[in-house]
């Protein structure tokens, strides 16, 4: 990343046709200790073991949890908003939010901060694993405010070798352990 | 509204609600200055009678007339008060019938945003139970802010994953009950006994023997419309029938009693007799 004119403002696109504030969030979240999910037809699991004094997993719900990389206040605001979103669906309609569902919310709220003046993109990213009536999902979300769902991702510093172990292998992930 | 300048141009978006550092919704709000709390308890002024719900072997049936009264006067005779919720769920209101016009607007428009989020996720639409549960929560906060939705509803149908039966009530308090026989306003009185005893006659007082046919709950619906219409002076002898199975959702045409009103001629003042 070089330093120019165009990357210190939010809403100021560059020649390119980059967000330079936004490549600078996901740029945090690579720097944050890796956290590595996958899921197989019944089982979702992730896991932040590299993060020897820093807590990388937060549960959302009785069925959702996330595993962070990046800004871990940021984190926070963000599971808090999750927790209550869950919190409230579960009461309003009496079933778990759906994962696919709370992925969106906090993908939304975060994209609302690419696009307003004055605001930063959210500095971190989550591995977002949960259980509904449609199985095990995976989800990552982030700063960019995209989510997309996977097999098996890893996200943060030196996930790269992460996640060649896991193309190799992830199809037998789908029915075993 | 907010109308404050720094709010100027920024929609609020549906997450911020969740938002605990948005002044707007973490702020309390100012009291208001004559110090009395604010109350829109209202009246009912154009209402519908008893609904009766019943649950029968693979499904669930509502029955509800077609009359919606003002009053006294029997003004609308042609309403509706059965209303099918996505293929497997029926909501049945006795009460204020535009309190009830509402409630349909406002379901329709969550079932629809349910569908418009299954088109990425594929969840399952909402069920009976998850419907049931909104509306409880609905009517109970209404109630809690001293502004009912002056209504009893009946909710029926079918939990397409459990695979089994739903029948649930929630009024304008907020009180919520599950039998599998139900009955609100005059229906409460007298058609619960008879729906009670066509049920208890197959699946014992204590509910664990087998559930009627499809054609036993018709006949005591009907029977219990019946005499609903002789008994209920706010009633009216044309009413419809919802049922639901695993097919779906099927609302009957309106239909009648035969009635006798022979008795009437030996009474002084009623039939063709002068005093």
């Amino acid at each position: 990343m070089f330093r120019n004119s165009y990357d210190s403002d939010n809403t100021t696109f560059s020649p390119q046709g980059k967000l330079h504030q936004v490549e600078y969030a996901l740029e945090a979240v690579k720097q944050g200790s890796a956290a590595i999910g996958l899921r197989s037809k019944t089982h979702a699991r992730s896991t932040g073991e590299l993060a020897t004094y820093q807590k990388k997993l937060i549960r959302i719900d009785d069925h959702v949890g996330v595993a962070i990389a990046g800004l871990t206040s940021d984190a926070r605001v963000l599971s808090n908003s999750m927790r209550q979103q869950a919190m409230s669906e579960k009461m309003l309609y009496g079933r778990p939010i759906p994962v696919a569902r709370i992925v969106q919310g906090i993908s939304d709220k975060a994209q609302m901060n690419t696009q307003q003046y004055g605001r930063r993109p959210y500095g971190v990213g989550f591995l977002v694993i949960g259980q509904d009536e449609t199985g095990p999902h995976l989800f990552e979300f982030s700063p960019a405010g995209t989510a997309f769902e996977y097999y098996a991702h890893s996200i943060g510093a030196r996930s790269q070798s992460a996640k060649t172990y896991l193309e190799k292998n992830f199809e037998s992930f789908e029915n075993g352990r | 509204m907010n109308h404050h300048p720094a709010a100027w141009g920024r929609p609020l978006p549906a997450s911020a609600s969740f938002d605990m550092y948005n002044p707007q919704f973490s702020a309390p709000k100012a009291a208001p200055a004559h110090q009395m709390p604010v109350a829109h308890t209202q009246q009912p002024l154009v209402t519908g009678t008893s609904v009766l719900g019943i649950k029968f072997d693979g499904g669930v049936m509502l029955a509800a007339d077609n009359l919606a009264s003002y009053g006294s006067l029997a003004r609308f005779k042609d309403i509706e008060r059965l209303h099918p919720l996505g293929p497997h769920t029926v909501i049945a209101a006795a009460g204020d019938m535009s309190d009830f016009q509402w409630l349909k607007k406002e379901l329709n428009a969550i079932l629809r945003e349910e569908q418009a989020l299954s088109l990425t996720d594929s969840h399952p639409s909402l069920s009976p139970s998850n419907i049931y549960d909104f509306l409880a929560n609905l009517f109970y906060a209404r109630r809690s802010k001293m502004n009912p939705v002056w209504n009893a509803v009946l909710v029926g149908g079918w939990d397409r994953v459990k695979a089994e039966t739903f029948l649930g009530y929630v009024d304008l308090l907020g009180t919520t009950y599950s039998a599998p026989t139900l009955a609100t306003g005059f229906g409460a009185h007298i058609a619960q006994p008879l729906l009670r005893e066509a049920f208890e006659a197959k699946a014992g007082t204590d509910g664990k023997g087998p559930l009627m046919t499809q054609q036993e709950a018709t006949a005591v619906l009907d029977d219990c419309m019946k005499v609903l219409f002789y008994r209920d002076a706010r009633s009216m002898n044309k009413y419809q029938i919802a049922t639901v199975t695993k097919d779906g959702v099927v609302i009957s045409d309106s239909k009648s009693s035969e009635t006798q009103w022979g008795f009437a001629e030996d009474l002084r003042g009623y039939g063709a007799q002068t005093q």
